[in-house]
This record gives C-alpha cells, structure tokens and sequence, in this order.
C-alpha cells in the first residue's frame, strides 16, 4: 500500500501483543505470538483456514482469555492497559467506543432488524447521545461516508445487499471514532466487483481517519491492498512477518512462497 | 376439629416466605428483576400468577384487597381473583381505591391518588425491557448489570423513525433511581408519571418468567426519552361520557356498526365515585331510567 500514514511518527505503540497463546484441551490453536501495532497501522494476518488467525484475532479483541501471554493496549489517556486486568465494565465500553469490530457475516455485527439509521446511531446512544436529530443527523453522514443512499435510512439492513449491509457494519462501527478496528475476513462472501468497492472504500477510510486496524484473511489481494504489514500463519505459529510489499513479493519461507504462488493469476 | 382446607391466602407458609424475601430483594434494589421460584397457580399463565403470588405472600387478615383489570373492577379476570382471596384468605375485599390497603392491578393505575401504606400489585406478562431487541437473557442481565441501555433509546429511535412521534403508547419504558431500566407492565404511558414519586409501595410480579420487582415508595421514576422528543402521556382529547371527567385514562367503546363510539373511564371506581357525586357526562342516564330498561 501507500506511504504510512503520518500517524505512525507516533513512537508509542497502541497495542502490544506478548507471547500470546491459547490452547483448547490438548489442541493448540495458537502459540507465542508477539507484536506491536502502532496508531495509523493496518496488519494483515494471512494463512490458510485452521491456521489460529481467527483465535488470535478474538485473543487480541479480548472475546477470548489467553492460556498463555498477554494483550496490553493504549487508552485515549495514553496509558497503557493489560487487557485482561481491565473490568467487564470498561472492556465493554471500549469494545463499543475506541474499537470497532467487523464480522464476516455483517448479520453477526448488525441488528438486522432494525433501521440502518438505529444501527448507526445505536453506540452513540450508548455513549448517552440523546438528541434524536443529531443521532440522525450523524448516521445520515455516516450512510453518505459509505455510500450508501440516505433516502435507505429507514430500511432495515435485511433488505440490503451483500455489499450494502457490509458498508452498514463498518459505518456503524466508525461512528464513534475508534482508533483501533478488528476485521474478520471482511470482503468474504462478497463477489469481485463488491469486493473492489468494499476495499476502496475501507482504505479511504483508514486513511483519512488514521485508523489503526488488524484484518484477518485468507485473501492475499486483501492483505496487499489494505496493509501495511503482513503476518503469515500456520499451525498457530507466525512464520513470517514483515512488510506488506516484502512478504509478498519476496517470501522467505517455503509455506507463504506456497500461499503466494496459489493465487490465480488474473 | 377440622384443618382448613387451604393454609391463608392459598400459598404455604414457606412458599410465602420465600415470596417475601424475593420482595425485600426487590425492594432493596429498585428495579431490578429478583428471580424467584414461581409456583402454579390455580389459573393458566397469563391471568396473573405473577400477581396472585405476590398479592398472596403481603395479605394479612386485616389487610382490605381491591383487585382491578384495565382499570375496571368488574371484568372476569378481577371479579375471580377478588372472589380467590375472599374464600382463601377470608380478607375483606373492596371497589373503593381510597378504601383498599392491597390492590392488585392488570394494566391501570387508578385515578384516584394513592396514600401510604397502601400497595399496589402489578400482573407483568414480560419483565424483560430489552427483551424484543435482545433475546438473550445472559445479555439483557449482564446489560442491567452494567447499565449499558443504548438499546432501549435503539426502540425509540426506531419509533420516531417510523412515526415520527415515540408511538410506544404502553409498557413504556421508565429508568427507577437513576439505575434499572424497568418495563413497568403493559399500563399505558398516561400511568407512568403515577409511579413517580409514589407514596405507595408498587411490587411487579411475573409468574411465567419467575421474577419480582419493586418500586419503593418516594422513588424517582423517569420515563425515558429523547431531548427533542420528550416523553408525552396520551388521552383521548374527549371528556369521558358518563361522569364528564377530563383528566382521566379513557377507554374507546363501540356502540354500532356505523362508527359510532363513546370514550368512558377506564377506571369504573373513579367513574362511578364521580356519578355519585352528581357529574354528568354526554351518554348518562337518568338513574331511574336505566331501572325501567333494566
């Protein structure tokens, strides 16, 4: 991708990783990964299915407790929190304030029965918004950031396309300003030509806002457009991490020259 | 000698102590949703269990028991639980809300202003607020837990949105104390200032989904709403047609098939206090009159 945002020059990281790991029983789903992603930075995580990457993602958003290692993060005062020593309380309310969370399946990140505007609006009511016009007002703007037709407010996202409900799960989750979003396979599901749009857009957005954020994908076209950094996994281990550009131009390692190597030519 | 049929007031001893406890739970915490071991009654769910129960662990033998459905006293629902407490409890029973120590209530608040000392019970058929946009009762509680209520102000964005106006017109949602959200059963909205600030003590009870909540007496409750769409009670713009009175919850009745209708109190002791003070409304009758009909 492009030049890193200016918001790296931030030399203090947002959120450490160190040794994570977690098993399930005898199984290990992922073990000793450690890394730092500093404000403004997009990681992918690349690797086949079965590969830890959806674990280490819900390691890192703290929906999930380590059997090993910990997950520290930088709150807006700029101290530093251990995740798992944060209260319920507050790591709810980071979940729904600073981050964001996009799910493959946008009916999981979504109310699908409610209107796209109260799905918008709906973290600004948790944060005590309580002016209907203005909820409206921003979700109204937010629908026009991911174009999506204003005069659709009142429409619940069941009715939406693929596409559409996709860019409604990353308005609703942008509208509080989140510094930090966690994508789970984001474009999955969708076909090419939405694909392209749906990227476009998310890279606009990252930019603008400075976003820092971690997509997990087994997409390498994903991964080269989006990030600025790329970690390939396998067997719950990282094997290879490093610049975007680099890994995947140049893999060191005989698995992700593999992964490369498998995508189709176009 | 005889053992009575039925231990006083129907329950057990134990089972009314357990009720009890449920109740000062309840009423420690206003609000909140006290889940207690709710026992069948001799009436299917959904004709007040909830109620019954509550209403059967607080009677005692000189307590006087009012029992109303949708304000009136005189509907089948209200008339069997009445007639249920006479022959179990043995309690005097009463149409007058002045009169009343115990009232039990489906759906109204009466008219007429509550005094200390008096309770009034609540039939709940859902306790849950949340419950439509939330189906998982682990969240909705975790939610209460945290006050984390951005949903309820979801379902009244989603009104406006609609309808331009909050159309929620009953079980509309109240914040007790500053903390819980509370659905305060299906009473329409004209009713929820009542609660506020009440000198009586309100006690919920919701047989079915097994839980117990209170309103103590003197407790703030706010209904909510939003800045620019504030909370507004709802009447029908008519004064009602037999006692004439303007300030009371009506209820539409249809008297024909070519759109005619007449609005009365909802509630039949406010009403009927009224007529025999001499107010009179556009539908009355002479008394004598409605003898030679009858």
């Amino acid at each position: 991708m492009a030049e890193p945002h200016n918001t790296m020059q931030d030399d203090q990281p947002l959120l450490i990783a160190e040794h994570l790991g977690k098993n399930y029983g005898r199984l290990t789903a992922c073990r000793d990964v450690s890394f730092a992603l500093y404000p403004g930075e997009v990681l992918a995580i690349v690797g086949e299915s079965g590969s830890g990457k959806s674990t280490l993602l819900q390691l890192l958003s703290a929906q999930l407790a380590p059997s090993a290692g910990h997950v520290s993060y930088r709150m807006r005062d700029g101290v530093l929190r251990d995740l798992a020593a944060l209260g319920e309380a507050e790591r709810r309310f980071l979940f729904r304030t600073d981050w964001g969370y996009v799910h493959q399946d946008p009916a999981q990140g979504l109310r699908m029965a409610v209107s796209a505007g109260a799905n918008v609006g709906e973290r600004l009511m948790a944060v005590g918004w309580n002016h209907y016009g203005r909820i409206r007002d921003s979700a109204s703007s937010w629908l026009e950031r991911v174009e999506i037709d204003t005069a659709r407010i009142d429409d619940a996202p069941r009715t939406y396309s693929g596409g559409m409900r996709q860019r409604l799960q990353i308005a609703r989750n942008l509208v509080t300003e989140p510094r930090l979003v966690f994508m789970d396979e984001p474009t999955g599901g969708l076909d090419v030509s939405v694909q392209a749009r749906l990227l476009d857009l998310m890279r606009n957005l990252v930019s603008e806002l400075g976003l820092a954020a971690i997509v997990v994908t087994h997409d390498l076209a994903v991964a080269r457009l989006l990030s600025h950094r790329v970690m390939v996994m396998k067997g719950g281990r990282v094997i290879e991490t490093g610049l975007t550009d680099q890994v995947l131009d140049d893999p060191r390692e005989p698995y992700t020259q593999l992964l490369v190597s498998s995508i189709l030519p176009a | 000698m005889n053992a009575p049929a039925y231990n006083f007031a129907y329950l057990d001893e134990q089972t009314k102590r357990m009720i009890r406890r449920a109740i000062l739970k309840a009423i420690a915490i206003p609000g909140y949703q006290v889940p207690f071991a709710s026992r069948e009654m001799p009436m299917p769910y959904g004709w007040g269990t909830g109620g019954v129960q509550v209403t059967a662990a607080i009677l005692g033998p000189d307590d006087v028991l009012k029992v109303i459905d949708q304000g009136s006293d005189d509907t089948t629902n209200a008339i069997s639980i009445r007639k249920f407490f006479g022959k179990t409890a043995g309690v005097a029973t009463t149409t007058a809300t002045a009169d009343a120590t115990v009232i039990q209530t489906r759906h109204r608040i009466p008219e007429a202003p509550l005094h200390a000392g008096q309770v009034l019970v609540y039939q709940v058929p859902i306790p849950e607020p949340l419950r439509f946009l939330e189906p998982r009762e682990t969240e909705t509680r975790r939610m209460h837990a945290l006050g984390e209520y951005g949903l309820m102000h979801v379902k009244l964005y989603e009104d406006i949105a609609r309808f331009g106006h909050i159309a929620t017109s009953y079980a509309y949602p109240v914040k007790v104390n500053a903390r819980y959200v509370m659905d305060p059963s299906p009473t329409p909205k004209f009713d929820n200032p009542k609660m506020d600030n009440c000198p009586a003590l309100q006690l919920f009870g919701a047989g079915r989904e097994k839980r117990i909540y209170a309103i103590p007496p003197h407790t703030d409750v706010v209904s909510l709403d939003f800045e620019d769409h504030p909370f507004t009670r709802y009447r029908f713009d008519a004064p009602c047609a037999l006692c004439g009175a303007g300030d009371s919850y009506l209820d539409e009745i249809v008297t024909d098939d070519k759109g005619g209708r007449m609005f009365v109190c909802s509630d039949t002791d406010y009403c009927e206090s009224r007529q025999q003070a001499g107010h009179r409304g556009s539908e009355s009758a002479a008394p004598h009159k409605e003898r030679a009909h009858g």
